[in-house]
């Protein structure tokens, strides 16, 4: 029928455009303020609504009284409800829609009295059925399973098949349903301990404001696409900015320098003691890599992380670092540890000692004129060149160590040299003559001073 | 101009200006504005690291942090390995020492160490000209350590001075010691003749620079055998005076 022909029918028709989308919006928020009576609820479009109660009827004093609860609230919003109670959705909804007011189902109860529309079923199927004689639920059940079940077998959709309604019913069959859950917008507030008056104080504000909401946007993966800033003053007044982003965002930077354009014009009268920062809409915005590494370039990496990295390019045995070591002998008394153990308690260093500055690997030969048989050295030729000594120091005497060497060991009669161009070394005859280990004792460079 | 001149470099490190200006020649204590220096020495001596540890204390000053050394192999081979109980008493327990085998392994150590914040000053030493070391990565250096403000102390063993960005280079060798305290047929607290042969801020120059242990004394020109002037007295009383 069309309006003019009802409204020739009955010219007091009130009329009223049809809004499916906003009724499912309503519908959306009307099932989250109903999951007061319970975990989770589902939208049964276009005019339903699913709550599990399991379990929670109880608080209310039982079920029927749970059932006049809702009654009574669903009635002081305003709205007409039927409200049905049962095990199972299928039961619940054929209830609600085709049985008394405020039904409870209790396990036994019989559903055969119910018609097939209870079935949640389409048009058509209700007419093969209606047609085929089957105007009860009892009636159905009473048809041999097998020849229901071959007569819709190419049917899978649950709303064309009344085998899988009527299991669906009787809770032979699961039912998923898709729970509504709420998405509180991103929020962020300040409550201030003393009322703000002056400009630069708010700037403030609203620059932490905006660093907590990009946290709390960048955990949910969202950038902002309209803000909302509510200020509350001291006597109860509210004054609201709002404005909106050409793209996702989610830098506080750019959300404080929009702001800053907004807020010129606020009043603040006595203060505003309470800053609330919302974004009602966010749109999906993927967490984009920084630079590698941008804080090392900045401000240099740390020690650890740079010993890390020499180490896994160099092998580890090429980063480390000295540790003196309780021995005369001068190769023994440094050892080699990682660059960051810790030290090891150990005895005061000797001071009268003048160590060189570089030590050789293995000591290299050299062939030393000295002018007595024991005195010191005179000239010696090392890598090819003649050095002339000028000055020399020793010896100083450092025996070999009984308790690591073999008994054949020598000593070392250790000299600081200085050649005529300043070159500094240090050198030591091995063994002595005439100390039977051996035969005449050989000359070796081990050291270069600085 | 947005580049960072040798001023601004030296504003960034809270020097007085003033100082640079004045100063006509290069003195101790007066080398912080040139973060990357080369010193070239002959291999068989031991004073191109010598001098650049005596160079980077006097700069230094006090600082905890450790020090950096890298060698490279031929290096290693050349000159040996630092020894702890060598060392001036205020670098034995900081130095975290780098062998690394081929020069690009060492200049890698040596950058990722001028990156690092928690070091007071890197020493590389590197033996002759390795193709590696080019003048793009000398500039790569100085940029890296002028950028994180760490002193880079490259030392060349027997090397020819090829091109290089380094803001101060000296030609290092021995010179004579300084009489030693107690005996004076011993050598001494060492000194080495240094020709600042190009830098930026200061015009080249010659000095004779003695290290007495405490500071880093300088003496213009070379013509000095025996600098016997360098030394300071003893800071005790004689024994007699008792």
């Amino acid at each position: 029928m069309r309006l003019t022909d009802a409204r020739a029918l009955c010219p007091q028709l009130a009329v009223a455009p049809a809004d499916p989308a906003g009724d499912l919006a309503f519908l959306e928020r009307l099932a989250l303020w109903a999951q007061r009576w319970g975990p989770w609820s589902a939208l049964d479009p276009p005019d339903g609504l699913l709550v599990d109660v399991t379990g929670v009827a109880h608080l209310y004093g039982g079920e029927p009284a749970l059932l006049a609860d809702a009654a009574a609230r669903l009635a002081a919003c305003g709205l007409s409800v039927r409200l049905a109670l049962a095990p199972t959705a299928g039961s619940a909804w054929a209830l609600s829609h085709y049985g008394p007011e405020q039904a409870i189902h209790h396990p036994g109860d019989s559903l055969d009295a119910l018609p097939v529309a209870a079935l949640r079923l389409d048009p058509a199927v209700q007419l093969v059925l209606r047609r085929l004689g089957l105007k009860r639920v009892g009636e159905l059940a009473g048809v041999a399973r097998d020849a229901l079940a071959r007569r819709f077998r190419t049917i899978r959709a649950p709303a064309a098949n009344p085998l899988v309604r009527l299991d669906q019913l009787l809770g032979r069959v699961p039912e998923p349903l898709l729970p509504v859950l709420a998405a509180p917008p991103p929020m962020v507030q300040r409550r201030l301990l003393e009322p703000i008056r002056h400009r630069s104080l708010l700037d403030r504000v609203v620059e932490d404001l905006a660093a907590d909401l990009v946290r709390v946007l960048e955990g949910a993966g969202k950038g902002a696409r309209r803000l909302e800033l509510v200020l509350w003053k001291v006597d109860g007044d509210m004054l609201q900015r709002r404005l909106e982003l050409a793209q996702a965002s989610r830098e506080a930077a750019h959300i404080v320098r929009l702001f800053a354009a907004r807020l010129d014009d606020l009043d603040a009268g006595f203060g505003i003691e309470l800053a609330r920062l919302t974004a009602p809409w966010c749109e999906p915005l993927a967490l984009s890599q920084q630079q590698l590494e941008a804080a090392a370039e900045a401000h240099g990496t740390s020690l650890a992380a740079f010993i890390d990295r020499l180490s896994v390019r160099l092998g580890p045995a090429a980063v480390r670092r000295p540790e003196p070591f309780a021995s005369h002998w001068p190769e023994r008394a440094q050892r080699w540890i990682g660059p960051l153990d810790p030290d090891r308690p150990r005895q005061e260093e000797l001071a009268f000692h003048a160590r060189p500055l570089k030590l050789l690997d293995r000591p290299e030969p050299i062939a030393v004129i000295h002018a007595s048989p024991d005195g010191l050295p005179r000239r010696f030729r090392w890598r090819g060149t003649l050095h002339e000594v000028l000055r020399a120091e020793g010896p100083e005497r450092i025996a070999p160590e009984w308790w690591r060497e073999r008994g054949g060991a020598r000593l070392r009669d250790y000299y600081r040299v200085e050649d005529g161009e300043g070159r500094r070394y240090w050198i030591y005859r091995h063994g002595h003559a005439g100390d039977g280990r051996g035969g005449v004792p050989e000359w070796f460079l081990q050291g270069l001073h600085a | 101009m947005t580049d960072p001149t040798p001023l601004a470099a030296f504003a960034r490190r809270r020097l007085p200006v003033s100082g640079l200006r004045q100063s006509a020649a290069w003195r101790p204590g007066l080398g912080a504005s040139a973060l990357h220096s080369e010193l070239f020495a002959a291999g068989n001596e031991g004073s191109g690291a010598g001098l650049a540890l005596a160079l980077a204390l006097d700069q230094a000053g006090q600082d905890d942090r450790p020090f950096l050394w890298v060698q490279d192999q031929a290096a290693l081979r050349l000159s040996g390995r630092p020894y702890r109980p060598g060392l001036p008493p205020a670098l034995r327990s900081r130095l975290i020492h780098v062998a690394a085998e081929k020069p690009e392994d060492a200049l890698f150590a040596l950058e990722e160490g001028l990156r690092c914040r928690d070091l007071a000053f890197v020493l590389g030493e590197l033996a002759g000209n390795p193709r590696a070391l080019s003048f793009t990565a000398s500039r790569r250096l100085s940029l890296v350590a002028e950028k994180h403000g760490v002193p880079l102390w490259l030392v060349r063993l027997d090397a020819a001075r090829d091109l290089s960005s380094a803001r101060m280079r000296w030609q290092v060798s021995s010179a004579p010691s300084a009489p030693s305290r107690w005996n004076p047929a011993a050598p001494g607290h060492p000194v080495w003749q240094a020709e600042l042969f190009r830098a930026r801020a200061y015009p080249p120059g010659q000095w004779t620079l003695c290290d007495d242990g405490q500071s880093l004394i300088a003496n213009p020109g070379h013509q000095q055998a025996h600098p016997v002037d360098l030394v300071p007295g003893a800071g005790d009383r004689s024994l007699a005076a008792g």
